[in-house]
């Protein structure tokens, strides 16, 4: 360990000689946002470009909904319609979805368990230069050869038919294979980086059933993508193959069978829908306890539920095929798999209910999306049941009602849960709150634009409208509600936009906040907002779950609760002034994450276009990448 | 111990070196290396899943040499051989540089990487010899999932040669004391797990019978 004497000397960089090679030192200034490893940083990244992307799905669904507003719609081509909704759906789920998860899980994770970062700091920040590049790699597409059209999903051999064949015309099924590939890659680091920080780094006296549920959360979400990851990126390989090299895993002629892709792709895609919704539960089971002032209700039980879904996630991914016909016994298992799993997830919802219940409720932003969260979500899992049953999912397959199903559990649960989560810890990542009535209607503008546009596609779809399709005819009896989901987009839209006002209103005029605004419970509020680079001064000792509010309340005789006199150092023990000098040896911000991600985009250019020489200087960017890497020390020893 | 683990936790780097500093008793690298080979297992289980879909369909469409054709057994014998000494030679490189001594661990981490490359070696003359023979990535089934469960395989394989390699050169600069051993042991992990794989895919490929 070093002393102060060499700490305030790292402050001074001492003239040793530079090289271009030379380690980056400085934590400040616009380059350091390259070179950090402090998660807390790569959290803000991963959040800033997720929103970004979120923005970016916005515009295709609009233009999708514009297309859609009234029968016969010319707004867009149907080969433009197809590149729109499979962008749609792969950058919600690949590009969104889960780097938001990994933004809250980044910032948090460290934070609630009382680390000073997590296990590996710059494998963090790999993963999400991964990120950045696989998003801009498939993106690139829509310039350089045709974006992906196939669907998020992809089935075979509708993808991996080769190019020559005409049925997928343009290398847009090769970008989404390829870049899916690499943001596997990058999933499967950050799910390592996740698991070994809850496992390994918690601060003394946190057992495990300590842990926030919000951790908890994380740590399932990171072993269903540690292991979902490998199936889609075998199939996906599969599908590469044969579309280039002609290989014969998907081609019936030969005896390939398209259902072993659905089989891959699903064995994938279930365990996804939980890696998306599970953060979103994580999120807002944090939330509920603090606006109800009361701890969350059977914290073991919604923790062995979470577990439960992990599990049982694994067993329910052929109900995405019954209309497949995979013969009556798999469809049988799969539809008491497929209701056995609704019980974990209905004891949650009951869970937050009883939070809620008979607490003293302040009805705050996050507070609201919370709840939103709990009835829209509750919809979608209730249409989610109906699945289950058989002929009634054979009825559905491939209808709207199935678009309003998901967009239920993953827009009306999961964003819900992301935007209330914004609301939550804005004031502990940036020092500010985010303006309330802003904030209120932003919230109102959603709900209303989000029932509007979904719920009137349970009746398009039970009506028949198949999704998927660029458009309808005149005189099928959808056009009253398909111009009334287009309205509710533009309703979301605007909520959107308030949101993104009330961000920059705030940078500009919003005043700093007090370390505590909402009187929370966990650890990551008993530092300074926004917190030091090493987060805690001193790491707490842990006693209680809620350590936080069992230091600043307790009980008496009778059970009511009484407030503690303050006192700083029991409830601050993290907070000291970040302009001090301080002796806490934190990993060194390093180059090579960045350029070891580089060469994966370069790699995948090679592999679409199949320029071997491009995929040589892939692999040379990462062998170098690599070499520099495990050549320098995770934290540089003091000069 | 309990009580060494609370008065040193509060100045943990967050790269701990020592079983000692985390919750589990298992280090950061150990255990990132296990779940990562957690992962890797269904990767090939994948492979290994589609392999066994498809075994003996090509006799129905007629298409190809079949693997009886073939396989040669006794040589990919030999190969699998070699690489199964080379987790032998793992093992006592680690053993060399857990008890300091560097110059027997070079010469034990070179075997194990010139076992890789043995084995590599022999796969390269196998696909050049079943190319040959008129199986081609398009030709049939077994010529798809062969050469691409093969030779993602083979492809762990060279990744596990340069690491070896790596480790070598660190050494030879004297960059990897005795108190790094773990990285050794970490690499070694990786390698005895691509072996496990291979033992796997030999069972599967070569020696369940087939129509």
């Amino acid at each position: 360990m070093t002393t102060v004497e060499d700490a305030s000397a790292l402050l001074v960089p001492p003239p040793v000689k530079r090289s271009i090679l030379d380690r980056p030192r400085r934590t400040t200034g616009v380059w350091s946002w390259f070179t950090t490893v402090d998660h807390k940083k790569i959290a803000i990244l991963y959040a800033a470009t997720a929103m970004f992307f979120l923005v970016v799905v916005g515009v295709e669904a609009l233009l999708i909904r514009v297309q859609l507003a009234q029968p016969d719609g010319t707004v867009l081509s149907a080969a433009r319609y197809n590149e729109f909704f499979t962008m749609h759906g792969t950058t919600m789920i690949f590009l969104m979805g889960m780097p938001l998860a990994s933004a809250f899980g980044n910032y948090l994770l460290p934070l609630m368990i009382g680390a000073r970062d997590v296990a590996f700091p710059r494998l963090n920040m790999f993963g999400y230069w991964v990120f950045l590049f696989g998003g801009v790699f498939i993106y690139s597409s829509f310039a350089l050869g045709g974006a992906p059209d196939g669907g998020w999903f992809g089935y075979a051999p509708l993808t991996s038919t080769p190019m020559s064949q005409g049925f997928l015309p343009g290398r847009g099924a090769d970008y989404w294979a390829v870049g899916l590939i690499l943001l596997g890659i990058g999933s499967v680091a950050t799910a390592v980086n996740f698991i070994v920080t809850a496992l390994n780094m918690r601060a003394p006296g946190m057992t495990m059933m300590k842990m926030p549920v919000f951790a908890w959360m994380m740590l399932v979400v990171a072993f269903l993508t540690l292991f979902a990851m490998p199936p889609l990126t075998a199939a996906l390989i599969q599908v590469f193959m044969d579309r280039n090299f002609h290989t014969n895993f998907f081609n019936a002629a030969a005896g390939g069978d398209p259902l072993l892709y659905q089989n891959l792709f699903w064995i994938f895609g279930h365990p996804e829908v939980y890696i998306l919704i599970l953060p979103g539960m994580a999120i807002v089971s944090e939330i509920l306890p603090v606006f109800s002032r009361k701890p969350l209700f059977g914290y073991s039980v919604v923790v062995f539920s979470g577990i439960a879904i992990g599990f049982l996630g694994w067993g329910v991914w052929a109900h995405h095929m019954f209309a497949t016909g995979i013969g009556p016994v798999a469809t049988s298992a799969f539809a008491l798999s497929t209701m056995l799993i609704g019980i974990p997830t209905g004891v949650k919802i009951f869970n937050w209910l009883a939070t809620v219940w008979g607490g003293s409720v302040r009805l705050a932003t996050p507070m609201l999306f919370a709840l939103g969260f709990i009835a829209q979500f509750t919809i979608g899992g209730l249409s989610g049941v109906m699945h289950s049953i058989v002929p009634a999912d054979t009825q559905q397959t491939d209808t709207y009602f199935v678009v309003a199903h998901f967009h239920y559990v993953l827009f009306g649960g999961l964003i819900f849960a992301i935007f209330g989560g914004i609301y939550y810890w804005y004031p502990k990542v940036f020092g500010k709150r985010l303006d309330e009535r802003l904030g209120k209607l932003n919230f109102w503008l959603m709900v209303i634009g989000f029932n509007c546009t979904f719920f009137p596609m349970h009746f398009l779809g039970m009506e028949g409208e198949p999704r998927r399709t660029y458009t309808y005819p005149k005189g099928m009896g959808w056009d009253g509600l398909n111009l009334m989901a287009t309205i509710g987009a533009f309703i979301i839209a605007l909520g959107v936009l308030v949101f993104f006002v009330n961000v920059i209103f705030t940078r500009m005029r919003g005043e700093w906040t007090e370390e505590d605004p909402w009187d929370a419970r966990t650890l990551e509020w008993m530092t300074s907002s926004p917190p030091p680079e090493y987060n805690f001064d001193e790491i707490p000792i842990v006693e209680h779950r809620d350590e936080f509010w069992h230091r600043k309340y307790t009980e008496d005789d009778e059970g009511r609760l009484v407030k503690l006199p303050p006192s700083d150092a029991a409830t601050f023990p993290g907070r000291r002034d970040p302009n001090e000098p301080h002796d806490h040896h934190m990993p060194s911000p390093s180059y090579w994450p960045l350029v070891l991600a580089l060469g994966l985009p370069v790699l995948g250019y090679g592999f679409v276009f199949k320029y071997w020489w491009l995929c040589g200087i892939g692999g040379l960017i990462i062998l170098f990448g690599l070499q520099a890497w495990t050549s320098e020390d995770a934290t540089e020893e003091a000069h | 111990m309990a009580q060494s683990v609370i008065a040193s936790s509060h100045e943990v780097a967050p790269h701990a070196d020592h079983a000692s500093e985390t919750n589990t008793g298992v280090s950061n690298n150990k255990l990132a290396i296990w779940m990562f080979i957690a992962s890797e297992a269904l990767f090939f289980g994948a492979f290994l899943a589609t392999y066994f879909l498809y075994r003996g369909r090509d006799a129905l469409f007629l298409k190809g040499p079949t693997p009886a054709d073939l396989l040669n057994i006794p040589f990919t014998s030999v190969t699998t051989f070699v690489l199964l000494m080379s987790s032998l030679t793992m093992v006592l490189a680690l053993d060399a540089i857990r008890r300091g001594m560097h110059r027997q661990f070079r010469v034990w981490i070179l075997a194990t990487a010139l076992f890789g490359l043995t084995f590599i070696g022999g796969q390269v003359y196998e696909f050049t010899e079943f190319y040959r023979e008129g199986l081609h990535l398009s030709t049939n089934l077994f010529g798809s999932t062969f050469f691409v469960l093969t030779g993602l395989h083979g492809a762990h394989v060279v990744m596990g040669i340069v690491w070896l390699l790596s480790l070598w050169a660190r050494s030879m600069q004297g960059r990897l004391p005795t108190e790094k051993a773990e990285a050794v042991e970490i690499s070694g992990l990786y390698w005895h797990f691509v072996d496990v794989v291979w033992i796997v895919i030999f069972t599967a490929v070569y020696l369940v019978p087939q129509k």
